[in-house]
């Protein structure tokens, strides 16, 4: 094992505490982003808690490395993994949403460790794209990770932004795709079929790595990979389930912005335990 | 001898702020040739300061807010129908909610692209800039002022929408003057009616005041800043009048017209408006046919201003 095992359960164990984290803050009887936090949560525990040079004290810190949640309606999983790498307060968690507050319902800049607001899908990968470019120019050694839902890539300017990262050669640039392969109100491959989407990425002229989103191993090794890939952007397509960790919510069309009910709230934490 | 073209004047002035600031960078969606932000990839060691983005305007709004996070300071220019109109979301989400140091150039705006018609023409785009909280928008009336707001553009932080014409006509501000946000100017001093005018109409509304002397004393006033835009120098120049014409290059919905009425809605003073009849444009043979064509001339603005005159 390249990684040490201990390292390895650490992460995991952070992703696990970012569901529950997700979950306490949802809470019970208001609707909130379970299943796209859970199948996302491995994926941000391991930038957050390992890959990413962050610096809580000094968010804005010249020589981070940038986080892109593109798919920013799983804001909630980003604000835990804030707070518990000590941006903010766990505590200010379950405050999200609250009227002016520094945690709104989808990232905002402003909320330290925010790089730029995002929710309207499809252009997080283009902030990205804009922020790789500039350090590029400047000769500057941060890397930028975005994380782009498969359903988002319904939009257009995921493809816009796929073909200019490219042909901008922006290889300190990481695209990571949460194939969890459902979307809003339904299955992806019910409305418009994304695959073959490692093929999709490959054509556009990326570096693309295929992993189980959930096998931190797996995941050290390809976010690695992308960083030593010279001359192009890497795709890194995450296959992931919606829900994961949740049994009754695992890949269910149902739990994408659901509230839960009190049974179902204590029994979701009694399985991310 | 000072530019008579917007889009020189566009173009030269962020040659000369590239040459200064290394943060300046110029993204263009293959129309550089046109909006002349092409210019800046001249210039030998500015090459790179050009970023074509190809024809992909929604990426390019969000890639300049990318770039405006790690420090640059990016001009992204195209026809202003596809700038404001294909890329509102992504100025709206991208840019204006998180206030980023983007600023956007709607070229070829108004109906300024004469020959390629509707599609070309944007008689829509001040009212969607400017319903957008944040965001700046400034209307130019000529190549000075042009060169003057895109220094002001460059040395303050915030999104800015520029809306420049595409065609060449005598400069009627001074070269070199400073540029003041939300301040209107009077260009001309009049007693009975005043004339708010943008763009090319300030022009026409400064031949309009010549054309009514000696029956109509008329005030004419510049408004290059839409927004911001200063309602207590509005109310000023309304209260020192006994009614007000605004002119522009746009549609009568949503754009000057609507400022200024916003502007003095708790005052008793009527307004008129010298602009596009809720339609759209059309291709013409030259810029002054497709003016008249959709009521943009000295003697639509004489009409209004004889009109509310009359009133008084």
């Amino acid at each position: 094992m390249a990684y040490g095992e201990e390292m390895i359960k650490a992460l995991k164990d952070r992703g696990q505490q970012l569901r529950r984290d997700c979950i306490r803050c949802i809470g019970v009887g208001v609707a909130g982003h379970v299943g796209g936090s859970c199948s996302s949560a491995d994926l941000v525990a391991a930038l957050y808690f390992h890959k990413m040079k962050v610096d809580p004290e000094n968010p804005e810190w010249e020589g981070r490395d940038y986080f892109l949640l593109s798919k920013g309606h799983v804001a909630i999983l980003q604000y835990a993994a804030l707070a518990e790498r000590g941006f903010f307060p766990v505590d200010d968690l379950p405050h999200c949403k609250d009227i002016g507050f520094y945690l709104q319902g989808h990232p905002h800049l402003g909320t330290p460790g925010i790089e730029a607001g995002t929710g309207s899908l499809g252009q997080g990968l283009s902030l990205g794209s804009g922020m790789a470019l500039g350090l590029k120019m400047d000769g500057k050694p941060n890397r930028v990770y975005v994380l782009v839902g498969d359903g988002e890539m319904d939009e257009g300017q995921i493809w816009e932004a796929a073909m200019s990262s490219s042909a901008k050669k922006l290889d300190n640039l990481c695209a990571i795709i949460d194939n969890n392969g459902l979307q809003a109100q339904g299955r992806i491959e019910d409305r418009l079929p994304s695959e073959p989407i490692a093929d999709k990425w490959r054509a556009f002229g990326w570096n693309v790595i295929e992993i189980d989103g959930h096998n931190m191993e797996e995941i050290l090794t390809a976010l690695d990979e992308a960083e030593g890939c010279k001359g192009r952007p890497t795709a890194i397509v995450a296959h992931t389930v919606k829900g994961k960790g949740i049994s009754f919510a695992e890949n269910q069309v149902g739990f994408h912005n659901r509230a839960l009910t009190k049974e179902e709230y204590d029994k979701a934490l009694e399985e991310l335990a | 001898m000072a530019e008579t073209n917007q889009r020189n004047a566009y173009g030269k002035t962020l040659l000369e702020l590239c040459r200064e600031n290394k943060d300046i960078v110029v993204l263009d969606a293959d129309l550089g040739g046109s909006t002349m932000g092409k210019m800046v990839e001249v210039e030998p060691g500015l090459e790179d300061r050009h970023i074509e983005m190809g024809i992909a305007e929604a990426n390019m709004i969000s890639t300049a807010g990318g770039l405006s996070r790690v420090g640059k300071i990016p001009f992204c220019s195209t026809f202003a129908v596809f700038a404001a109109g294909r890329a509102y979301d992504q100025i709206r989400q991208s840019v204006a909610i998180g206030k980023l140091n983007v600023k956007i150039c709607g070229s070829s705006a108004g109906c300024s692209d004469f020959g390629d018609g509707a599609t070309h023409q944007s008689v829509d785009d001040i009212a969607y800039m400017r319903v957008i909280p944040n965001l700046s928008v400034f209307v130019p009336a000529d190549a000075n002022e042009t060169a003057a707001i895109v220094k002001y553009m460059a040395k303050h932080e915030g999104p800015m929408y520029l809306r420049v014409n595409r065609n060449p006509y005598d400069n009627i501000t001074p070269e070199g003057a400073e540029f003041v946000p939300g301040e209107p100017v009077v260009l001309k001093e009049g007693t009975d009616v005043a004339v708010f005018a943008c763009g090319i109409m300030t022009v026409k509304a400064l031949e309009a005041a010549k054309a009514l002397e000696g029956r109509i004393s008329v005030k004419v006033v510049n408004v290059p800043s839409i927004k911001p835009l200063n309602r207590e120098s509005v109310i000023a120049i309304a209260k020192s009048v006994k009614g007000c014409v605004t002119a522009e290059e746009h549609s009568v919905i949503g754009g000057l017209g609507g400022a200024i009425a916003e502007a003095l809605r708790l005052e008793r003073t009527p307004v008129e408006f010298v602009g596009i009849e809720d339609r759209f444009g059309s291709s013409a043979h030259n810029y002054d046919d497709i003016l008249n064509y959709l009521g943009l001339t000295t003697d639509h603005i004489v009409e209004a201003v004889e009109k509310i005159n009359n009133m008084m």
